[in-house]
C-alpha cells in the first residue's frame, strides 16, 4: 500500500478493524449515531448521537511490535454536547440529536470542533491535562484561603505530572439564529468564520462573535404558501473562502460568491441535470432531492447524493454531472413502497477519499458502496457483526434483482430497510473508513500487504 | 417503517396483465407497460396516501419542512395528472378513475389549505419578522373554477377530497376555528357537481329534506363569513 493514496485498485481489500457500540438488539434510540467525522489529520474520529452526546476516538501510536494493528482507535473523550430544550414561545421540544460535527484545523495543543443540533451550534475545546501545579502557599491545610497578612513568602508552584485527563469545555454557543432546522455546518478556509444552514437560510458566523450572525442566503418566500423548495446541505469551498455551495430539495446546486453581494440569493453558478423523461414518475422530485453535497479535496469537483445515485460535478460545467453512479438502482421499481414507509425520505451522506479517486456512500441492509472514479469499478460491502473477526477481509456483497439468485446474493425483497448506513467518513490520507450502522461504529482498514 | 424487507410479492408476468386492471393497487408508472409515458394517471390510493402524509406532517408540532414540501409537490403532481383537461398520454385507465377524478377536483378542501397556510404563516410570524399580512390569492371555494388546476392558486394550496375519513380521525384540531356546520351540510358530498349544488341533490344527506332555502342561505353566509374572517379580502374577490 502506498501511504497517502487511496486508490481502489484490484489489490485493495478491506478488512474489519474495530466496532464500537453495544451488541444488544434493543439498544436505546439515544445511542443511534447521527454523524461521524475524522479531524484533519485523521488522528481523531468524532461521533455524535441522538442523545446529544459526542464521543471522540483517538488513534493510538503505531508500535513496531504490532505491525498488523495499524493504530486502533480508542475512546479519548466523551461529553454531552446538547441537551433537550424546550422552546416556550412555540411550545416545542428541541431535539438534542447532533446533526453534524465539523473539526477546526488544529492550531495549538487543543482540539476544537463544532457540533450542532437543530437550532444551536456549539464550539467545543478538547484539551489534555497531564500536569498539575502544586505547592501553592495560599491555602491552609483545610483548603481555606489564608489571610494575606500571614503570607510572608512568595512560593512559585511547581508542575508535577498527573494522570492524563481529557476535558471538553464549551467555548462558544451560537444560538437563536435559526428558525428552521439546521442541516449543515461548514468551517471556512479562513479559519475565522463558518456557516450554518437550515431549511431556508444560511448564516455566516465569526468564531469570536456569538450574539450576531450574517444572513447570506434566504430562500424563504414572502408568502409561505409559495414554498416549493428547501435547502438541504451547504459547504464552503476548501480553498476559496469566498465560495460556497448549497443544494436543494429539487436536485439543484447553487454556487455562490460572497464577494458578489452581501446577500447571496443570486447564485454565481447553477447546477442542474435535465430530467430523464424515461425515468419520470410521481416520485421524481423526491428522489432527486439532494441529501448531501461535498467538495472534493482539490476543490475542483462537487459530489452530490440523491436517493438512488451519487453524482460528481465539475465546477466548470453546470448543465450536467460528469459522472453518475448508481447506488441501488434496484429500488427504482419499489419507490411506491418506499414512499409509503417513508424510506424514500432517508438522507444518505457521501464522502471522498483523500486523493479524490474513490467515493463512498451508504445504502440499506447495512450495505455501503465504493466507486473508483478511475477504474470505474465499484464494490458493495456490509457492516455487520458476523464479519467482525479481527482483520477479516470483507467479502463483496451483491443484490439480486430478479431471476435466479446465486448462493451469496441477497434478493431485493429480503433487504432490511431498518438497517441503513446514512453516515460514513474516510480518513483524510489513509484507507481507513468509519461506518455508522445505527448504534454501532465500524472501522475498516485496507489490508496491509 | 417496515422492519424487515419489502415483502410485496409482485409476479412480473401478472403485473403486465394487471397494470390496466381496475383494482391495481399501485399504478406504477415506472413499469415497462407505461414507462414510455410521462406520469400516468395515479390511483386515488396514492393520492389518499399523500394526503394522509400531509396531514401527518402538519400535525407535528414542528413539521419537517423538507418532508412537507416534497409531499406537497408530489401531491400536486398527482393531482395534475388526475385533471381531466391535462394532456394525458393514451394510456387506458381504469374506468372508475375518471369519474372519481372529476369528483375530486370539483370538491375543494379550503379548510385544509387554510389550516396549512395558517400553520406555515404562524411559523413565520413567530419568528418575529414583521410581515404585512399578505392577501392570499383568491381561493374561496365559491370563486374557484371547477376542474383543472387554477393558475392563481398558491403552491401549497390544494384541491383535495374532503372525504369523511380525513376529517373524522381526530383532526378537528386543524379546523377548530372553522364553523363545523359546513361539514354537516353535505356541500362536499362526493357525487355533487360543485360547490353550489344544493344538499338536496346529494345522497345520504345528514341534513334532512327539511333544509329550506333560508337555511341554505345561512350556511352559505357562514361559509363566506368564515372565509372573510380568516383573511382579508383578496384582489380576486
Amino acid at each position: 500500500m502506498i501511504p497517502g493514496l487511496g486508490a481502489l485498485t484490484q489489490d485493495t481489500l478491506w478488512c474489519f478493524s474495530q466496532v464500537k457500540g453495544t451488541v444488544e438488539v434493543g439498544a436505546t434510540e439515544a445511542d443511534i449515531i447521527s454523524t461521524v467525522e475524522f479531524n484533519h489529520t485523521g488522528e481523531l474520529l468524532a461521533t455524535g448521537d441522538k442523545g446529544g452526546r459526542v464521543v471522540i476516538f483517538q488513534r493510538e501510536q503505531e508500535s513496531k511490535n504490532q505491525v498488523h494493528r495499524r493504530g486502533e482507535y480508542n475512546v479519548y473523550s466523551t461529553f454531552q454536547s446538547h441537551e433537550p430544550e424546550f422552546d416556550y414561545l412555540k411550545s416545542l421540544e428541541i431535539e438534542e440529536k447532533i446533526n453534524k460535527i465539523r473539526w477546526l484545523p488544529q492550531q495549538n495543543a487543543a482540539y476544537f470542533l463544532l457540533s450542532t443540533n437543530d437550532k444551536t451550534v456549539k464550539l467545543w475545546k478538547v484539551s489534555e491535562r497531564d500536569k498539575r501545579p502544586e505547592g501553592y502557599n495560599l491555602k491552609d491545610e483545610e483548603g481555606r484561603l489564608r489571610d494575606p497578612a500571614t503570607i510572608t513568602t512568595l512560593r512559585v508552584p511547581v508542575l508535577r505530572p498527573m494522570d492524563l485527563m481529557v476535558e471538553a469545555t464549551p467555548r462558544r454557543v451560537f444560538a437563536n439564529a435559526h428558525t428552521y432546522h439546521i442541516n449543515s455546518i461548514s468551517v471556512n478556509s479562513d479559519y475565522e468564520t463558518y456557516m450554518s444552514a437550515d431549511d431556508l437560510r444560511i448564516n455566516l458566523w465569526n468564531f469570536e462573535i456569538t450574539n450576531q450572525s450574517f444572513n447570506i442566503v434566504d430562500i424563504k418566500p414572502a408568502n409561505m404558501e409559495e414554498l416549493t423548495e428547501v435547502i438541504t446541505a451547504a459547504e464552503f469551498h476548501p480553498h476559496h473562502c469566498n465560495t460556497f455551495v448549497y443544494s436543494s430539495s429539487k436536485g439543484t446546486i447553487r454556487l455562490c460568491d460572497m464577494r458578489a453581494s452581501a446577500l447571496c440569493d443570486r447564485h454565481t453558478k447553477f447546477f442542474e441535470e435535465p430530467e430523464d423523461p424515461s425515468n419520470r414518475s410521481f416520485f421524481s422530485e423526491i428522489i432527486s432531492s439532494i441529501s448531501d453535497v461535498k467538495f472534493s479535496h482539490s476543490g475542483r469537483y462537487i459530489m452530490t447524493r440523491d436517493y438512488l445515485t451519487v453524482k460528481v460535478w465539475d465546477l466548470n460545467m453546470e448543465n450536467r454531472p460528469i459522472e453518475t453512479y448508481q447506488v441501488h438502482d434496484y429500488l427504482r421499481s419499489k419507490l411506491c413502497s418506499l414512499y409509503e414507509n417513508d424510506c424514500i425520505f432517508d438522507k444518505f451522506e457521501c464522502v471522498w477519499n483523500g486523493s479524490d479517486s474513490v467515493i463512498m456512500t451508504g445504502s440499506y441492509n447495512n450495505f455501503f458502496r465504493m466507486f473508483d472514479r478511475n477504474t470505474k469499478r465499484d464494490v458493495t460491502l456490509e457492516a455487520s457483526r458476523e464479519n467482525s473477526k479481527p482483520r477479516a477481509i470483507l467479502k463483496p456483497r451483491k443484490v439480486c434483482v430478479g431471476g435466479k439468485r446465486r448462493k451469496d446474493e441477497i434478493s431485493v425483497d429480503s433487504l432490511d430497510f431498518s438497517k441503513k448506513i446514512l453516515h460514513t467518513a474516510w480518513h483524510p490520507s489513509e484507507n481507513i473508513i468509519a461506518v455508522a450502522a445505527t448504534n454501532n461504529l465500524y472501522i475498516f482498514q485496507d489490508k496491509v500487504n | 417503517m417496515l422492519s424487515k424487507g419489502l415483502k410485496r410479492k409482485r409476479e412480473e408476468e401478472e403485473e403486465e396483465r394487471e397494470t390496466l386492471a381496475v383494482d391495481a393497487w399501485w399504478l406504477d408508472p415506472s413499469h415497462a407497460a407505461v414507462a414510455q409515458a410521462p406520469p400516468a394517471v395515479a390511483s386515488s390510493s396514492l393520492f389518499d396516501l399523500s394526503v394522509l402524509k400531509l396531514h401527518h406532517s402538519l400535525r407535528q408540532s414542528e413539521p419537517d419542512l423538507r418532508h412537507l414540501v416534497l409531499v406537497v409537490n408530489t401531491l400536486r403532481r398527482i393531482q395534475a395528472s388526475m385533471a381531466p383537461t391535462a394532456a394525458l398520454p393514451p394510456v387506458p385507465t381504469p374506468p372508475a378513475a375518471p369519474s372519481v377524478a372529476d369528483n375530486l377536483l370539483t370538491s375543494s378542501d379550503a379548510a385544509l389549505s387554510a389550516s396549512m397556510a395558517s400553520l406555515l404563516e404562524d411559523l413565520s410570524h413567530i419568528e418575529g419578522l414583521s410581515q404585512a399580512p399578505q392577501p392570499l390569492v383568491d381561493e374561496g371555494p365559491l370563486g374557484r373554477p371547477a376542474g383543472g388546476a387554477s393558475p392563481s392558486l398558491g403552491a401549497l394550496d390544494l384541491l383535495g377530497p374532503a372525504t369523511g375519513c380525513l376529517l373524522d380521525d381526530g383532526l378537528e384540531g386543524l379546523f377548530e376555528d372553522i364553523d363545523t356546520s359546513m361539514y354537516d351540510s353535505e356541500l362536499w358530498a362526493p357525487v355533487s357537481e360543485g360547490h353550489k349544488s344544493s344538499p338536496e341533490d346529494g345522497p345520504g344527506k345528514e341534513v334532512g329534506p327539511d333544509l329550506d332555502e333560508a337555511e341554505l342561505d345561512y350556511l352559505m353566509d357562514v361559509l363566506v363569513g368564515t372565509q372573510a374572517l380568516e383573511r382579508p379580502p383578496g384582489p380576486g374577490r
